[in-house]
């Protein structure tokens, strides 16, 4: 670690990014709070209404579902892509050149536009013309997942996993390939089986990245919208309405701006609270 | 039964590939074809789909749309995060971990939270539907992201090199730009592919801020699937070139990346 | 424990080696006694570590064989040869105790835990850890470390070999004497066959019974550190071992007795030279020289008083040459006459020393 002169002149170095950020931030923020206490019935007319909207929404069964859909969507695909990336992570090569060709190619997903990622997996999975609905009707499953709330949620959660598993992939190389060779070596003459050097070797060094994968994976999720939009569009009925296409629903939708702001203004905190609790979880293991 | 070990990526490749394979494919398909058939590759080999975007200007307008919102957003959040990541690694000043984790904080904001105060906030100021407005609000995510890595680059760098240029004469800005910037020329790479990136795959925002003029590529698909019917070649055709700027990025990055990801910051 | 013999063993890191320099190894004919302390010196990329994989089975050689006292092992994995290996940087297993690190090796062979706590308490008193057994392994310092490391080589009592990678690079200059000597002191307590890599001779001096000297992947000598001084096998030798290394001087050999530049040296014994030689050198240590009142004119070019000793540097005809004189012995003031320990004055073709 570098020591750090006090230098109060770094201010200005700061500055312009204070700015950009607090632009983009402070003001939409505010326009937000202030929505959130307010009603109106257009024409600017605004009436101070101080917490009700807050109450409605805490007390919606809307909302309340769309939580419950969300928080069963992220715990479902980082109990997949997880473990998944860490195994995948494990069974690559160390070097040569199939490691940048595999590295590539498992960055691709993540550089497709979100849209993009919707609209092919729509066209991969649609069961007449999709090769995926096709595969799976043809092996005698009837899967149809713009009728099907089953089918609607396993493509999503597919869907997903497919995008995003190669963050954690790309995550848990970085940390593996950052292991000295004289562990593994010394692990085989200790004669350590394969379980022992994931367990004690491994794992110790995957913990920190794979604190960033989880959080990484939590907040991105947990703001999902895009894809789950195009691809299904929170349907059938709302069966994959998460959070970010409710709020969209009703604030550009119905634009029902009172409720909307206050409804980002929870879901917002509740995104800040849980990597709080998250990071502080996980900082607090590696200390021990 | 022992599995070969390359098979679990050769396997989990092929899976990435199968939906991109599909896209293409469709995308050299007649709208007939598609619909009609259900073939594993085009049987009427067509390439009018491309044809069309290339000739029609509402398509390809999208498509340098989104480079020059791109391009400046990178552009923008590289320079401005360069000076604070530099303050954040070497000194100690008033506030400067608040406002470290307040930066950070933005990275946790969802798009959708900020969809419609974004739209009142630039059209007030008048930059609706330019590409401007999308670069800058993109800033939101970038610039935290941009100022997280590159600390971590520039920590890395001894101090004793900012020390020696001093005694050497070199001015704060001489010194920066002469020698601190091509130290750290992989870190910038490195944080160059990630703005670029999520500034690219980022569709909320960039739809919410433009209509007609500056529209993404991304976004005229969307109006595609939905007012031309089912034009479902063009919009693969439309997919399929979306992937190529990042392919082609990936590429160039392609052995600095592991390095930036060791860093353990995105 | 056991004799471990190296049969023609070649190594080459390519596919197809083609030039002798792509070569790691060069063909190897060694014999490493039962419970000897060995020393493997070298300069840096000389081949050492590469030998020391071979040994330890982490790397298979090109060609040729490895044989613990009968057995062949060039095709038996590391974990079933029985060896124990401590590496340049300390590898300890984070999260684990100290304890549960040094008991690792013995529990992943299934021994049971009665006879594993006494046998890893039992080296913990030998490099005095007693008390830190209960701590978490990843508090600890670099030497804690090594020493960790260390225990989890000596805590099988069944190794054939212990090697030892550069251990000591890492730790501060006042430990690594006091973890050297602790490892002679262990050495003849456990009676193990040690196998010592490094790059510094104090340490590979101090530590061997023998030493073996490589060169760009091959061995140049091995000999006792008696031996390696008195009568050193290569020029290389010579240069790398002392301080200042011995002096190389060129010479012509007339009926079998060397001659530089017209003074002939009567040394003890005659000597044959090969017929494919092209370069012959007289080497001689700066010990073994001193000033007399006839013998080899030089003049006295400059004296460095290094304690108990002084280093002269003298010249004849432009030949640099280094002697070391006690403190007491008189130097002459401009210019004096050289003779040579003539039983300690050895002649080399191309390198190689002759008899």
């Amino acid at each position: 670690m570098i020591d750090k002169t006090v230098n109060q002149r770094a201010w200005f170095l700061v500055l312009p990014v204070v700015v950009l950020v607090a632009f983009n931030a402070l003001i939409p923020l505010m326009t937000v709070v202030n929505y959130s206490v307010q009603e109106t019935f257009g024409n600017n007319v605004f009436f101070f209404e101080g917490v009700k909207w807050f109450e409605q929404i805490l007390n919606s069964e809307r909302f309340h579902a769309s939580l419950l859909r969300q928080l069963s969507f992220t715990g479902i695909i980082l109990l997949i892509e997880i473990p998944l990336g860490v195994a995948i992570a494990l069974s690559m090569p160390k070097k040569g050149p199939w490691v940048s060709v595999c590295l590539v190619l498992m960055a691709l997903p993540l550089l497709i536009p979100w849209n993009v990622v919707g609209a092919m997996w729509n066209i991969f999975a649609l069961p007449d013309i999709g090769l995926l609905g096709r595969m799976i009707n043809g092996m005698g499953f009837d899967y149809n997942f713009t009728q099907q709330p089953l089918a609607a949620w396993f493509t999503t959660v597919l869907m997903d996993v497919w995008h995003w598993t190669s963050l954690v992939v790309l995550l848990a190389y970085a940390g593996l390939s950052s292991i000295p060779d004289a562990y593994y070596q010394a692990a085989r003459i200790d004669g350590a089986s394969a379980w022992s050097v994931f367990r004690f070797i491994q794992l110790p060094k995957l913990k920190r990245v794979l604190t960033i994968a989880i959080l990484l994976r939590f907040m991105d999720s947990f703001m999902i919208y895009t894809e789950p939009f195009v691809l299904t569009g929170g349907g059938p009925g709302n069966t994959t309405t998460f959070l970010s296409i409710d709020l969209v629903k009703i604030a550009l939708g119905q634009f029902d701006l009172g409720p909307a702001a206050a409804m980002s203004l929870i879901y917002f905190l509740i995104i800040l609270v849980m990597s709080w609790i998250f990071y502080t979880l996980m900082m607090r293991n590696e200390e021990q | 039964m022992k599995m070969p070990k390359w098979l679990v990526p050769t396997l989990y490749i092929l899976f990435l590939l199968l939906p991109i394979y599909w896209l293409v494919s469709m995308s050299f398909k007649t709208t007939n074809e598609i619909l009609g058939t259900f073939s594993l590759w085009p049987q009427e080999f067509t390439l009018a789909n491309y044809i069309t975007i290339f000739t029609d200007p509402t398509w390809y307008n999208g498509y340098f749309n989104s480079l020059t919102y791109v391009g400046m957003n990178t552009l923008l959040s590289v320079s401005v995060a360069l000076p604070a990541a530099y303050a954040f690694s070497r000194y100690r000043f008033l506030g400067d971990k608040h406002l470290f984790f307040w930066l950070l904080t933005n990275r946790m904001a969802p798009p959708a939270v900020f969809a419609l105060p974004f739209f009142q906030l630039y059209s007030a100021v008048g930059l609706f539907d330019t590409p401007i407005a999308v670069a800058l609000a993109h800033c939101l995510f970038n610039i935290p992201l941009a100022v997280w890595i590159l600390e971590g680059f520039m920590s890395g760098v001894p101090k004793e090199l900012d020390e020696t240029a001093y005694v050497d004469g070199y001015s704060f800005g001489r010194f920066f730009i002469r020698i601190f910037i091509p130290t750290i020329a992989a870190g910038i790479g490195v944080v160059m592919f990630f703005c670029f990136m999520f500034s690219w795959v980022e569709l909320l925002l960039a739809k919410t801020l433009t209509s007609v003029a500056a529209k993404p590529i991304a976004a005229t698909m969307t109006r595609t699937a939905s007012t031309a019917g089912y034009e479902l070649g063009l919009l693969a055709a439309a997919g399929t070139l979306t992937i190529i700027p990042g392919a082609f990025v990936i590429w160039f990055v392609r052995n600095h990346i592991a390095k930036g990801f060791a860093l353990g910051r995105v | 424990m056991a004799k471990i013999t190296l049969d023609q063993v070649r190594h080459s890191y390519l596919d197809h080696p083609e030039s002798p320099d792509d070569w790691a190894l060069k063909e190897l004919d060694v014999v490493w006694s039962d419970g000897g302390a060995y020393a493997l010196l070298g300069p840096s990329g000389c081949g050492k570590t590469t030998l020391l994989n071979v040994i330890s089975g982490l790397l298979q050689p090109s060609h040729g064989r490895v044989l613990f006292d009968d057995r062949d092992v060039t095709n038996v994995p590391s974990e079933h040869r029985e060896i124990a290996q401590v590496f340049q940087f300390p590898v300890v297993y984070d999260t684990m105790t100290v304890f549960d690190n040094r008991a690792f090796p013995l529990r992943n062979r299934g021994i049971p835990e009665a006879q594993v706590k006494s046998r890893v308490e039992e080296i913990a008193r030998m490099l005095d850890l007693e008390a830190a057994l209960g701590n978490r392994a990843s508090g600890l310092t670099a030497d804690g470390k090594q020493k960790i490391s260390l225990g989890r080589g000596l805590v099988r009592s069944d190794v054939n070999v212990i090697m030892f990678d550069e251990p000591l690079t890492v730790i501060d200059p006042h430990l690594k004497w006091q973890l050297r000597s602790k490892l002679k002191e262990l050495q003849q307590e456990v009676g193990a066959t040690m196998i010592y890599v490094t790059h510094d001779q104090t340490e590979a001096l101090t530590f061997a019974d023998k030493v073996v000297v490589m060169l760009e992947g091959q061995v140049v000598q091995i000999g006792t550190p008696e031996e390696l001084f008195d009568k050193p096998g290569h020029t290389f030798v010579g240069h790398f071992i002392g301080s200042p290394g011995m002096n190389l001087l060129p010479c012509e050999i007339i009926d079998g007795f060397p001659s530089f530049l017209g003074h002939k040296l009567d040394i003890a014994q005659a000597v044959d030279v090969p017929a494919d030689a092209t370069r012959m050198e007289i080497g001689v240590r700066p010990e073994f020289l001193h000033f007399d009142s006839k013998g080899l004119p030089v003049d006295i070019v400059r004296v460095d008083d290094v304690g108990r000793y002084r280093i002269v540097e003298v010249s004849h005809k432009s030949h640099a040459i280094k002697l070391v004189t006690p403190e007491n012995v008189p130097i002459p003031e401009d210019k004096g006459h050289l003779a040579f320990d003539l039983t300690k004055t050895h002649v080399y073709a191309d390198g190689w020393i002759i008899n």
